[in-house]
C-alpha cells in the first residue's frame, strides 16, 4: 500500500561567486527580492524561529521553521505553502548546501518530506528552477529575472 | 528510424536563460559554443533528421554519438545518445538527449531530457546527473555574461562501478 516513494526534489546550480555571497542572497531580505520575482525571506535565522517567504502583496506567505544556519555552508527550513490551498497540507523541508569550487560555488537545493499525496511538489519543482536560474543571473550579472506566472498573475 | 516512445524520461533539468532562443539553439548546435560549455566538447551535426550527430573530446577521441531526430530550430532538437569512449557503454543501448526552448516572460526556458529506451540502472544515471548542471549553468553564463565555467570534473565512482561489473558479466 505504502510502495510509492516519496517525492524529492534536487536541483544543483553552478554560480560564479562565493559561498559568502550565496549565502547572504539565500538568507537577505532585499536581496531575495531581486532573484525570487520580488517575493522576501524573512527570519532572524535562530534555530527553531519563524522562517516566512512573503509573497507579493495580495498573496499569502509560505511559513515555516528555521532547521539549520550554518553560514556560510548550510541552510535549511520547513516550508509550508498557505497559498492555493496548500495550507491543508503539512509542512515539507527545503535545504541548501554550498561548496566552494576555484571560483565558483555548487549550490545544492533539496527539497523533501512532502506529505502523501503532496500537491505542493508539483509546484515546488516548477518554482525553484526559475528562482534558482535567478539567482545565478543576479550574482553573476547583477540583474534577476521575474517568473513569467508571476506577470500573469499581476495582469489577470 | 528509432521508436521515441520506448523512451522514459530518467533525467530532466531546467534552466531560465536572459537570452532568446536563437541564441540558446546556436550554442547548442555550433562548435565554437559547444567548446565553451561542454567540457571542451566540440559538436558535429548534420541539420536534419536522420543526419549524423557527433561529441568529439578537446584531443580529437569521440565522446559521444548518435543521429538527430528533431530539429526544429530555434524550438525542439532531439538526438540519439551512445558515450563512445568507454567499451562498455558503447555496448549499452542509446539514449536520447532532448532539448526544448520556449521564451518565458522576458527570458527563454530551455529544458533538457535524458530518455532511456531500458531499465536503467541509478549508478549509470549518475554520470549525466552529475554533469548536466555544469553543462547547462556553464552555457547561461556563456550567454548571459560571455564567460563559461571552469568546473572539472571526472566520472562518477558509482558509475565506473556499475561498468565494471559489467565488464565482469560480458
Amino acid at each position: 500500500m505504502n510502495a510509492q516513494p516519496r517525492p524529492k526534489f534536487v536541483y544543483v546550480v553552478y554560480i560564479v561567486s562565493t559561498p559568502e555571497k550565496v549565502f547572504a542572497a539565500l538568507t537577505d531580505e532585499k536581496t531575495s527580492a531581486q532573484y525570487w520575482s520580488g517575493n522576501r525571506v524573512v527570519s532572524d535565522w535562530k534555530i527553531g524561529s519563524p522562517f516566512a517567504l512573503k509573497l507579493k502583496p495580495g498573496m499569502h506567505d509560505v511559513v515555516g521553521k528555521v532547521l539549520a544556519f550554518d553560514p556560510p555552508r548550510r541552510l535549511a527550513y520547513t516550508f509550508h505553502p498557505h497559498h492555493d490551498g496548500l495550507e491543508r497540507e503539512g509542512p515539507s523541508r527545503v535545504a541548501f548546501e554550498i561548496e566552494p569550487l576555484a571560483g565558483q560555488v555548487r549550490l545544492t537545493v533539496t527539497h523533501d518530506e512532502f506529505p502523501a499525496g503532496s500537491a505542493s511538489f508539483k509546484q515546488v519543482s516548477k518554482g525553484w528552477p526559475h528562482v534558482l536560474s535567478s539567482l545565478k543571473s543576479l550574482l553573476e550579472t547583477g540583474h534577476g529575472m521575474v517568473a513569467p506566472w508571476y506577470k500573469e498573475a499581476e495582469t489577470a | 528510424m528509432i521508436d521515441v516512445a520506448k523512451f522514459k524520461p530518467k533525467t530532466v533539468y531546467v534552466t531560465y536563460i536572459a537570452s532568446t532562443p536563437q541564441k540558446i539553439w546556436d550554442a547548442l548546435t555550433q562548435a565554437a559554443f559547444t567548446s565553451q560549455f561542454f567540457f571542451g566538447r566540440t559538436i558535429e551535426i548534420e541539420p536534419k533528421v536522420g543526419g549524423s550527430f557527433v561529441l568529439r573530446m578537446p584531443d580529437g577521441r569521440v565522446d559521444v554519438k548518435g543521429e538527430v531526430v528533431a530539429f526544429d530550430p530555434p524550438q525542439r532538437l532531439a538526438v540519439t545518445w551512445t558515450v563512445d569512449w568507454n567499451e562498455q557503454m558503447r555496448e549499452l543501448p542509446a539514449c536520447l538527449v532532448t532539448y526544448e526552448i520556449a521564451q518565458a516572460g522576458e527570458a527563454v526556458r530551455l529544458t533538457m531530457t535524458e530518455a532511456h529506451q531500458w531499465d536503467v540502472p541509478d549508478d549509470l544515471l549518475a554520470g549525466g546527473r552529475m554533469g548536466w548542471p555544469v553543462i547547462l549553468s556553464s552555457l547561461k553564463s556563456v550567454l548571459e555574461t560571455g564567460k563559461p565555467l571552469s568546473v572539472k570534473m571526472e566520472p562518477p565512482k558509482e558509475m565506473i562501478a556499475a561498468l565494471e561489473r559489467l565488464k565482469k558479466k560480458a
